[in-house]
């Protein structure tokens, strides 16, 4: 049986240096944005959704685990951060801190329970845990329901940097996204990375050499969900508000499709699929209700034909690794 | 804390109404799995479309919802056999995960064509002339299509039951699911017999849809909410067993049921809350075969 | 994502001579009407409130007298972030004066904040937050249409007035029902009534039979709808069902609009109370302005209030801009003399915006037709009470907007 990811290029030599180069690229077009003239919020977003679905593909791209609820991390540090920046008057630092800790935590808890099945299961698990919080802060007091939290003051990261600059922003913004992507990176090369793949590859082989496989799939579904949580936290700085859809079912769809555009299991395809359906949705909104259709769609269109996404595609083709 | 029997009773009842609606479901679910290891995300969607083909048979060709029962669930399972044959057809073999994300996205395709033409706040269906009102039966009152909707699931169900597990097709098609080569080196024709296995779980979620039409407002987001409650129910019961699947979907109406008696606020979530202690007491789900 | 719907050019290329006069009396407007253009929303705002914004401008008389009024449109998908987004790209980058309608209140209030913040103007239709003139107010905001606070309390005072002074509540089990539910159990106790009993229900849940069955034993005069949405619409759909209207007991919704009506049908609807503050069949004036409306609508729907509050509010602010000569692109200057100024437009009335953003104008209560007595298709209402201007909505003295505080 083939695995969820078609993108299995078995080490390339030059895969290091590839990717080397595409991130110097990648970075270097992303410092240059503001300069071009495209408007800021939108890369902004873009960026908070790419870490995201960066994050989600660390699990499934390399564990192999399909969570369906990734956006109950997303949602989690978004209250948490809006709540200690607005309610008990944080700085930025403090705010994404608890924000990223409680989408810790709750990797920690929900990691526990789902990492017990396995494949299909575990998506509808993970799917449903995120629905049981999806109600749980309907009804919590501090998320104001249907209204969320509005109007969160920006201030200043680290007491210097005003948040409420656009450019400033845009920078910090920047900043984060490379620090989560290169951490992700990190994890990905580091031997904790290939005992993923092994398990991703041949579980009951990884087991048979002497791995606890559930070890490590639990602390990549929590490295993956904190990640996640980071995204959300600094998300609120752009969005300026914390609200229940980023909580609900249809985000983690997206999260799911923008990762699976882009190429699951690839290094650069969660960015560049982000940036396709964040475009999509600003772009293409006079379409109305037509983006579901749409999206949905494209899922079709992926799982029918594209199974390795824009980037999985163009590294096939150059047999290289990005 | 005083209970009231009569409010209890009632509250059980619609635990049962629930739960004939999971048992319709996860069945479904649980059919289409065993034949063609996909789970069907698009089964909420496809039970919403029960309901709209109610709606037109009813309002286009006058039509009523007698004959529904039958030509609507057919017609759905129609529509899924081709669905089958075009789409999903091209993925056995990869691994299930791409079914769930192929399905998922029917699933956003349906439910999108159907808001953009009828709008979000859905159309009405009047209960049959034959089952309205209700009846006192002294410890409580019983609204008498309420009880219809269970009784009739209860029999679709164990028919189905009874279909797979106890006649020669259903053997066929239980052989077919542990082995296809060897099946197919007996002259019978899987690819077939995997179309129809797939148009049968449709037809039961679309008779679902059929059978809430007169209760909810036939909305096009009727079955989003719902298949993930439904998925919930699966993974408690376990996907391994028909009977399971059936009793399972009753049963956890009737929790919840107790649930809106004891505690209505958590009503929503004491599935999930539910599914979670048994994914930490018994793993595999209540009957047994693990994934 | 913007969505350019008209351009309405008027006036001669030569009154644009030279750049210094054009800035001194700059008649330029640019309104964005932000909506859920295909979602929940959209038969009640969407596309409807577009043709009103436009049908605003056709009928302010600006366009005769040298102004140029463009109109764009964009589609929030109820999503504050999306909503957020648009609208502060629209001040960025459009150049928009005015956002008008944007229905959904979570998305309401995060476009409050970007209009504040940006000195745009904000004339909501389509929220039902109360917020909006309270805790989160702002000088920058007129909210038109109705709110949370309106409906509940002119349902209450004037069932209870009606003779139904015995209450049941099923209530949405989070903040937004528990509001609806305070507000209205406040005017039923000071109007002599009482509240019997009342039940939670978990948001989306399919079946209300059992809470039904509950709300029929308490043998409760009123049965008081604190839900929204699908809720309410199902909760009637069941009560019929249990025949409770049948029964004597009258169902009272506190969120409605005449598109659910249309949804549920009058078979079913029959009976119901509920308040609006607009009906296409209320008077001559809005029975013009209906029919020249749904003529031009798709579906050929009459206004909804959300869009005749859009129109209205346009109009106002058309009136506005046209006492300050020119349109200065500061919002607090605009809003501040929109706040001076009457209101009088032909579907509202007369009337008057209030110092925290508050419109003020009567709360009618309508009881849904029988279907033989319902003789046209919109025909849905009969008016069963009116609650003045100075009783329906937060007393001033009450508002909690900061604004107030001197």
């Amino acid at each position: 049986m083939t695995t969820i990811t078609e993108n299995a290029i078995p080490e390339p030599r030059r895969g290091t240096s590839d990717a080397m180069i595409a991130f110097v690229i990648m970075t270097a077009l992303l410092l240059i944005v503001p300069l071009t003239g495209v408007y800021p919020f939108f890369v902004m977003q873009a960026l908070c959704f790419a870490l995201l679905a960066c994050a989600f593909n660390l699990l499934i791209g390399y564990g192999g685990l399909l969570s369906f609820g990734h956006a109950m991390f997303l949602g989690t540090a978004g209250y948490f951060t809006a709540h200690a920046l607005k309610v008990w008057g944080f700085t930025p630092e403090l705010g994404i801190l608890i924000g990223t800790l409680g989408a810790a935590a709750l990797g920690v808890i929900t990691g526990l329970i789902a990492i017990r099945r396995q494949g299909i299961y575990f998506a509808m698990i993970t799917l449903a845990l995120s629905q049981l919080l999806y109600f749980v802060y309907l009804q919590t007091p501090f998320t104001h329901g249907e209204d969320g939290i509005q109007g969160i003051p920006q201030g200043f990261l680290f007491g210097i940097f005003n948040l409420s600059k656009p450019i400033t922003l845009y920078y910090v913004i920047l900043a984060g996204f490379l620090l989560g992507f290169l951490l992700i990176y990190r994890a990905i090369n580091s031997p904790f990375g290939e005992v993923l793949k092994a398990i991703r590859e041949n579980e009951p082989r990884a087991i048979s050499l002497g791995y606890k496989t559930d070890q490590y799939k639990l602390l990549a579904y929590i490295l993956s969900g904190t990640l996640a949580g980071f995204a959300g936290s600094l998300k609120v700085f752009v969005a300026q508000n914390a609200s229940l859809t980023d909580v609900h079912w249809t985000m983690s769809g997206e999260i799911v499709l923008m990762t699976l555009v882009g190429g699951l299991g690839t290094i650069f395809g969660p960015v560049v699929g982000a940036f396709v359906i964040i475009a999509m949705q600003q772009y293409l909104a006079g379409f109305g209700q037509w983006v579901t259709v749409i999206q949905g769609a494209i899922f079709v269109i992926c799982v029918l034909t594209f199974r390795r996404g824009v980037i999985g595609e163009i590294a096939h083709y150059f047999k290289r690794s990005l | 804390m005083s209970i009231n029997l009569q409010a209890l009773f009632a509250q059980l009842l619609v635990g049962l109404i629930n739960g004939s609606f999971y048992a319709l479901l996860s069945l479904g679910l649980a059919v289409i799995f065993g034949m063609l290891n996909i789970i069907n995300f698009a089964h909420g969607a496809l039970y919403m479309m029960g309901a709209f083909a109610a709606y037109f048979l009813l309002n286009v060709l006058n039509i009523g919802y007698w004959p529904a029962l039958i030509v609507a669930p057919l017609a759905v399972g129609i529509f899924g056999m081709i669905l089958e044959r075009t789409m999903l057809k091209w993925i056995s073999g990869l691994d299930h995960l791409y079914g769930l994300l192929l399905t998922f996205g029917m699933a956003l395709i349906i439910q999108g064509v159907f808001q953009n033409y009828f709008g979000s706040s859905g159309l009405p269906y009047a209960i049959p002339d034959l089952l309205k009102g209700g009846m006192n039966l002294g410890f409580m009152f019983l609204p008498i299509y309420r009880g219809w909707v269970v009784i009739f699931s209860l029999i679709v169900c164990i028919l189905t039951w009874y279909l797979i597990e106890r006649t020669r097709l259903g053997a066929n098609l239980r052989a077919a699911t542990e082995n296809p080569t060897l099946v197919r080196a007996f002259g019978i024709n899987v690819p077939r017999m995997i179309t129809l296995t797939y148009g049968l779980g449709v037809g039961l979620a679309a008779l679902a849809g059929v059978l809430s039409a007169p209760i909810n407002q036939v909305r096009p987001l009727m079955g989003a909410d719902l298949i993930i409650v439904v998925f919930a129910v699966v993974v408690i019961g376990g996907m391994g067993s028909i009977m399971g699947s059936i009793i399972t979907g009753f049963a956890l109406g009737i929790v919840e049921g107790l649930t809106k008696y004891f505690y209505p606020e958590a009503s929503n979530t004491v599935v999930f809350v539910l599914m979670v202690l048994v994914l930490l007491i018994k793993p595999s789900g209540l009957t047994g075969r693990a994934a | 994502m913007k969505n350019k719907i008209t351009a309405l050019m008027l006036g001669t290329a030569l009154s644009l001579a030279t750049a210094g006069v054009a800035f001194a009396q700059d008649k330029s407007i640019k309104i964005g009407a932000l909506s859920d253009q295909s979602g929940l929303y959209a038969d009640l705002g969407g596309p409807g409130s577009t043709l009103a914004a436009q049908m605003a401008a056709e009928d302010s008389g600006l366009l005769a007298k040298g102004w140029k009024i463009d109109i764009i449109s964009g589609d929030h998908q109820n999503k504050p972030d999306i909503g957020s987004n648009i609208a502060r790209q629209w001040f960025d980058v459009d150049k928009v004066d005015v956002i008008v309608d944007v229905p959904n209140s979570g998305v309401a209030l995060a476009v409050n904040n970007i209009v504040k913040e940006k000195n745009g103007v904000y004339i909501n239709s389509g929220a039902a937050t109360s917020d909006l003139t309270n805790a989160q107010c702002s000088p920058n905001t007129v909210h038109w249409t109705y709110d949370t606070y309106m409906l509940a309390h002119s349902t209450g005072q004037a069932m209870v007035k009606a003779g139904g002074d015995s209450w049941f509540f099923m209530t949405a089990d989070y903040a937004f029902g528990a509001a609806l539910e305070r507000d209205t159990t406040e005017v039923i106790k000071a109007n002599g009534g009482k509240v019997v009993g009342g039940v939670k229900t978990p948001l989306n849940s399919a079946d209300f039979s059992s809470f039904l069955l509950q709300a029929q034993s308490s043998k409760a005069k009123v049965i008081g709808l604190a839900n929204a949405g699908g809720d309410t619409t199902n909760s009637i759909k069941q009560a019929a069902e249990f025949g409770i209207t049948k029964g004597g007991q009258k169902l009272a919704a506190l969120l409605l609009f005449i598109t659910d009506v249309k949804a549920i049908g009058l078979e079913t609807a029959q009976g119901l109370s509920f308040t609006e503050t607009f009906y296409w069949d209320l008077n001559d004036e809005t029975r013009a302005f209906s029919k020249k409306f749904a003529a031009r609508m798709k579906n050929g729907a009459p206004p909804s209030m959300v869009q005749a509050g859009v129109y209205a509010g346009l109009i106002h602010y058309f009136k506005s801009l046209e006492a300050l000569g020119s349109n200065p692109h500061d919002g607090i200057k605009v809003v501040t003399k929109m706040k001076e100024l009457p209101t009088d437009d032909p579907l509202f009335g007369k009337g008057k915006i209030e110092a925290n953003g508050r419109k003020i104008h009567p709360g009618y209560l309508f009881e849904v037709k029988k279907p033989s007595e319902s003789k046209a298709p919109w025909d849905f209402y009969k008016l069963a009470g009116t609650v003045p201007a100075n009783e329906a909505f937060t007393p001033i003295e009450k508002s909690t907007c900061a604004l107030l505080k001197k």
